[in-house]
């Protein structure tokens, strides 16, 4: 029976390298057949901000391949919400990550759902195993 | 019970290297199964058999290895995380065209798959980090 | 479901006690061990927070404690580190706010 997998970002992208070799994971994990999410709180909802340009910092921008996680199948993106007002951003600050519905003729939907705290409690105790980095 | 234990944090720096082999220690006294240790982002530096830290405080990585030794826990170091920071086996050294290979007896190096794999076979996978 | 959370840095570096009493649902246990004792010395804030918490029982790893010389407050439970394999073997799964 497939376990259902959180991997929980709390950190800030390009800073520490956490964010980066946390969505490593996520791909390669991908291909196990469980049933994974992922989830942004605190700073981690930095990595989903739109508009990321790291060349002049000289590091790889990672947060790229984001936008690849429906072609993985990791289609449940749970964005916390306090997080985000506790930071002055809204969902329009984030980038759009989509992914293709094969069950509904490969219409293209949102990855992206926004959560209250509350509800991102209830979602990391309803996981088997959470992913922190 | 079976157990997986993540190590996100190199030797010394932080306590979690000490925490988590402590943690490892009383799991298997305690009669339980040690699935597998698996090391990622700077935790790949406990595998490095160059350290000589000072005499009258803990081996960090000769603890690892001994662990392997007396138990037969598999400890396994990322490979994509490892070839970042310098941590190479015999094969991983020549096909990376090193001059030198410094992982410590005990460990071996591995894909994130294991990590994956431990997560799903295990009943408890336990992270310790910064 | 219940989870063991676990907290190993200190309340006044970092938020990640605060967003462990976010999450830790009732039913739940607390783990402070590293850094994370820091929390649980008597009388403390922290420690009156935590004991707040309906239905959360919550615990302190004796050796982390001992080592940084803090006394814990009589409403933590302290056990070891074969205390803390019993606590991740009674909950169904351990989450680590790092």
């Amino acid at each position: 029976m497939a376990k259902r997998l959180m991997y929980l970002n709390r950190r800030a992208p390009h800073g520490s390298v956490y964010a980066a070799e946390s969505l490593e994971v996520v791909l390669i994990g991908a291909a196990f057949d469980q049933q994974v999410c992922m989830a942004f709180v605190d700073d981690g909802v930095f990595q989903l901000l739109e508009g990321q340009d790291t060349s002049a910092i000289g590091i790889k921008n990672f947060t790229r391949a984001f936008k690849a996680l429906g072609d993985y199948d990791v289609t449940e993106l749970y964005v916390e919400q306090e997080s985000l007002t506790e930071r002055g951003l809204s969902a329009a600050d984030l980038m759009s990550i989509t992914y293709e519905d094969e069950d509904d003729d490969w219409n293209e939907k949102p990855s992206m759902q926004i959560v209250s705290r509350a509800q991102m409690a209830q979602l990391l105790e309803a996981q088997d195993v959470v992913f922190n980095f | 019970m079976k157990f997986g234990i993540l190590v996100n944090e190199g030797p010394y720096q932080h306590q979690a290297a000490d925490t988590a082999y402590q943690f490892a220690a009383a799991v298997l006294s305690s009669g339980h199964e040690l699935q597998r240790v698996f090391f990622y982002h700077d935790g790949v530096n406990n595998a490095t058999r160059l350290t000589t830290p000072p005499q009258d405080d803990r081996h960090i990585v000769n603890r690892w290895s001994q662990l392997a030794a007396d138990h037969g826990v598999d400890l396994v170091v990322c490979v994509a995380a490892a070839q970042r920071r310098g941590i190479a086996d015999v094969d991983e050294a020549r096909r990376n065209g090193k001059d030198a290979d410094n992982l410590a007896p005990g460990f071996r190096i591995s894909g994130l798959g294991q990590l994956i794999e431990t997560a799903i076979e295990a009943d408890r996978l336990v992270s310790f980090g910064d | 479901m219940a989870t063991l959370h676990t907290v190993n840095k200190s309340p006044f570096e970092r938020t990640s006690l605060q967003r462990c009493m976010d999450f830790a649902l009732p039913g739940c246990a607390i783990l402070l061990l590293e850094d994370g004792v820091y929390a649980a010395r008597t009388g403390s804030d922290y420690a009156q927070q935590l004991k707040s918490l309906a239905d959360v029982r919550v615990f302190v790893l004796g050796p982390d404690a001992q080592a940084r010389g803090v006394s814990v407050d009589a409403t933590i439970g302290v056990v070891d580190y074969v205390g803390f394999v019993e606590l991740a073997v009674e909950f169904s799964k351990v989450q680590s706010w790092l």
